[in-house]
């Protein structure tokens, strides 16, 4: 099976710190590839130069088939290759629905329109709908950002990377700061989304991993030291020396 | 907190003033004070401006110290066509649209290559490169300025009549009202409003911010020749002070104190600092003494300006309605 | 063109750069340890030639004058920053551009109502009236003794910088400001400390351009533009970027102006040259900084940052 998304030997240095050596991963259609270490390991710097906010100094990135590893990340988001924040990337000013309205306009069109309302193109209404349902959002759909609680701001930062239809999720931690409450319900909602969407997902919430990942690849020190199914994770001793420390039950 | 979509004073007060400045040309000719005439033609004419600088500044986030460039392109744009015994409004139009948008466009998009202070300065830089360009043609007056003696002429009406001018500007300004209000929450409008706040989140849903950023100052630079057009056609005059770095400065004083973002900010904001100016004036010569200390109290109690007071005003009307209601409604049923 | 009058505006070009290293070091520091744009900086600069001339008139003694336009900045800089800046610090650059710019407007016109808006006169010293030999020409002793005040400064500043404990902490401060105050350092004081230092500067060069150019309302404001251009080419927060870039920027454009006019006219028609020969060299340091910030926009000498 060909994968959506895929690096080959990617790296990156700061100086004389490596911290990104050599990363070579893929993600299937459908997948729900999950990517996780220990603090430090460079799970941020990887995902930013699959997103491409941050440019490799080696190695190259493949998605749907192309090689995207010269395209900026208004680029890459176009084609459908979009991610979400861990620490919350949203527009204060503007109210929920809004949000999620501007992400669903930018990765398919351009904004260049300068009379008729944003919020009247009905294009969009329906995948800005759909994305406040399934977030949970919709009652808050004209609320002001800064009146929002923590764990709905981590929905809308979900909500907006689904409002554009992508192809592929990159998600950096969303379940961040949430509570057990708040984290089963993005779990589920990830559920929801498996086989529709490819999803690469950095998390620490060790359940919530174990649960929805297809395949798991751990980060150490810039480098991926295995791949494999999470039972194979829970059984490989080098995994379990180096960052679960102790039997996963 | 809900968004603001009732009647209140953030609406009234800009609409009153508006229908002021409708009636002063008559009364400016019933009273015979032509002075008021002109003194209020210029407000209009410097309303334009703010609300041109308020797109690229406001909406933009882009802080130009050097937008009185435009103006002055604007301005010698009919003065040097003046010159030339070029009088026909359109071609003066044409000639302004087209330097100020190459000159906005080249400018812009080195200043871009910054942000934060870099780009003040080199907005600043830009428009001092076009204040000594200006002092320096002699031909045309440098320093001194020159006098426009072919005014503008547009379907048989003579910008320099002063009352031409007047209706004219009035009629510009409320067009670009309306447009900056339609903007605001327009596609281009909410990506630029959103790059000002989160730059990094607009290109990671597929907008590349700068090309937004760069087409809104642009825009900003020909509204603002637009308003150098109409000033030179009501002084008769255009000198390189149009541009001078302190009329910049007084710009951003003047979309800041109004309200910076907001649709009518800049207008407010010319009317507050025009005006004050004025009635300081009428006490004092050393007027700038009392401004300068103004200016610095707007800074250090925030920015939300003349708009902001209104729509607070207006937050705490509506709150009491809320608060007083339920009230009432209780004193109804216990006297049933 | 002779080899003296390229060394004597070569040498006016090193005097023009020392004055704006001493307006710039100040303003760079503030900018770089505070983030804050002092746009009122040239304004200190006007006083100290005021405060300098007036007492001057009272004592006829260019040392009283230089004490009181020292004493009189140092003052009026930590007032300001008790007052206004310190509640602007975190705020972002345009309320600190508004701040400053009121702050300007008020003293422009606080000396016209002090002072009058004739031009004061400070004389040069008698000590320093005459002129100096250097390399083969006879250059003006006053215009020798600001280069060599100026060069000390530099000196004085480098000691302060590492030699000493207050040196340090703006070092540090200026790398990592939040870091400064959570260990306990006063940051209050240290700030003010730092703009009246600044202020004092910008104060000296205010003093030692008075004899050269005339006191008046509003002779701040073309320097500040200057200085301005002069710590984006350097370097913000970088002392030794404004430094060198001071003293490139005082060569540019003195020589410029005294040079590119002539130059012009043997390339193009006389017409020409002597429209274009001034504007140019009006526009050439801007020219110099916008090809810096395009090529390399964090300045030719950056301070490291955290």
């Amino acid at each position: 099976m060909t994968s959506l998304l895929s690096t080959e030997s990617l790296c990156k240095q700061y100086g004389a710190l490596t911290v990104t050596d050599n990363v070579s991963i893929d993600v299937r259609p459908g997948e729900v590839h999950a990517v996780i270490g220990p603090n430090g390991a460079g799970k941020t710097t990887l995902i930013n130069q699959l997103s491409g906010e941050l440019r490799s100094d080696q190695g190259r990135v493949m998605f749907a088939g192309r090689d995207v590893t010269a395209m900026g990340i208004a680029e890459r988001a176009r084609l459908g290759l979009l991610r979400s924040y861990q620490i919350t990337s949203i527009f204060e000013q503007f109210t929920v629905r809004e949000n999620v309205m501007l992400a669903a306009i930018g990765a398919k069109e351009h904004a260049f329109r300068f009379w008729q309302p944003m919020l009247g193109r009905a294009r969009f209404a329906a995948a800005v709908d759909e994305a406040l349902r399934l977030t949970g959002l919709a009652p808050r759909a004209e609320a002001l950002v800064d009146s929002l609680a923590y764990g709905e701001r981590r929905q809308l930062e979900l909500a907006m990377a689904l409002a554009a239809k992508p192809k592929f999720l990159l998600l950096d931690e969303p379940m961040a700061g949430m509570s057990v409450q708040e984290s089963s319900a993005v779990v589920e909602l990830i559920q929801r989304l498996k086989g529709q969407y490819a999803i690469l997902l950095v998390e620490h919430d060790m359940d919530a991993v174990f649960a929805l990942a297809d395949r798991i690849s751990v980060l150490v020190y810039g480098k991926i030291i295995f791949t494999g199914t999470p039972d194979e994770i829970r059984a490989h001793p080098e995994v379990k020396a180096v960052y679960l420390g102790e039997e996963v039950a | 907190m809900q968004k603001q979509s009732s009647f209140g004073l953030a609406k009234a007060v800009p609409a009153f003033l508006l229908l002021l400045l409708a009636v002063v040309p008559f009364a400016a000719s019933y009273f015979e004070q032509p002075f008021y005439l002109a003194f209020f033609g210029r407000i209009i004419i410097y309303a334009i401006a703010a609300t041109a600088l308020n797109l690229a500044l406001g909406y933009g986030g882009l802080v130009s110290l050097g937008h009185a460039l435009f103006m002055g392109l604007g301005a010698y744009s009919v003065a040097i066509a003046s010159f030339h015994e070029i009088d026909s409004g359109l071609a003066h139009l044409a000639i302004t649209v087209a330097v100020c948008a190459l000159v906005g466009l080249v400018t812009g998009a080195i200043s871009l290559r910054t942000s934060g202070i870099a780009f003040i300065m080199i907005t600043l830089a830009f428009g001092q490169m076009g204040y000594f360009v200006f002092v320096s043609l002699k031909q045309y007056g440098g320093d001194d300025g020159i006098t426009i003696s072919a005014t503008s002429k547009l379907l048989g009406l003579d910008l320099g009549n002063t009352m031409t001018v007047y209706v004219v500007a009035f009629a510009v300004l409320l067009a670009l009202l309306l447009w900056m209000a339609r903007l605001r929450v327009s596609p281009f409008g909410m990506v630029l409003r959103g790059a000002r706040e989160n730059a990094r989140r607009i290109n990671a849903i597929g907008l590349p911010s700068k090309r937004y950023q760069l087409l809104a100052y642009v825009m900003s630079s020909v509204l603002c020749g637009i308003s150098g057009i109409l000033l030179a056609n009501l002084n008769a005059f255009a000198s390189p002070s149009n541009m001078a770095w302190m009329v910049s400065g007084d710009l951003i004083v003047m979309v800041v104190l109004g309200g910076i973002g907001s649709v009518f900010g800049p207008l407010l904001g010319v009317l507050a600092f025009l005006g004050l100016e004025e009635v300081i004036k009428g006490y004092t010569e050393h007027w700038m003494a009392i401004f300068g200390p103004l200016i610095v109290l707007v800074a250090l109690l925030g920015k939300a300006g003349i708009v902001g007071v209104l729509e607070k005003f207006d937050d705490w009307r509506a709150s009491r309605a809320v608060r007083i209601a339920p009230v009432a409604a209780q004193k109804q049923e216990s006297a049933a | 063109m002779s080899f003296s009058l390229i060394l004597s505006q070569l040498l006016n070009g090193l005097q023009f750069g020392v004055l704006l290293f001493l307006l710039a070091a100040g303003l760079t520091l503030v900018f770089g340890i505070m983030s804050f744009v002092n746009l009122a900086h040239g304004s200190l600069y006007m006083l100290g030639a005021y405060f300098a001339a007036t007492a001057y008139n009272h004592t006829e003694s260019f040392t009283v004058a230089v004490v009181a336009a020292l004493a009189g900045c140092i003052v009026v800089g930590m007032a300001l920053e008790r007052l206004a800046v310190s509640r602007l610090y975190g705020r972002d650059h345009l309320d600190h551009v508004l701040a400053t710019f009121g702050m300007m407007m008020f003293f422009n016109e606080a000396a016209r109502m002090l002072w009058g808006p004739q031009p004061y006169f400070l004389p040069v010293p008698d000590m320093l009236s005459g002129t100096v030999d250097l390399l083969g020409i006879s250059y003006p002793a006053y215009r020798f003794a600001i280069i060599v005040v100026g060069l000390l400064v530099a000196i004085g500043a480098h000691l302060l910088m590492h030699k000493t404990r207050l040196g340090m902490l703006i070092r540090a401060g200026s790398i990592n400001p939040q870091m400064v105050g959570a260990l306990g350092v006063n940051i209050k004081l240290l700030n003010a400390i730092l703009f009246g230092l600044g202020a004092a500067l910008a104060g000296l060069a205010g003093v030692m351009a008075g004899p050269i150019l005339s006191v008046q309302v509003g002779m701040g404001e073309p320097v500040l533009i200057t200085t301005l251009v002069v710590i984006v080419i350097g370097g913000i927060g970088s002392v030794s970027g404004a430094l060198y870039a001071a003293l490139i920027v005082g060569i540019v454009d003195t020589m410029g102006r005294a040079f590119l006019p002539m130059l012009l006219r043997d390339v193009m028609s006389r017409e020409a040259a002597t429209a274009a020969g001034p504007a140019l060299a009006s526009m050439l340091i801007y020219i110099l900084m916008a090809v810096v910030l395009a090529l390399r926009p964090q300045g030719l000498f950056p301070a490291r940052r955290a």
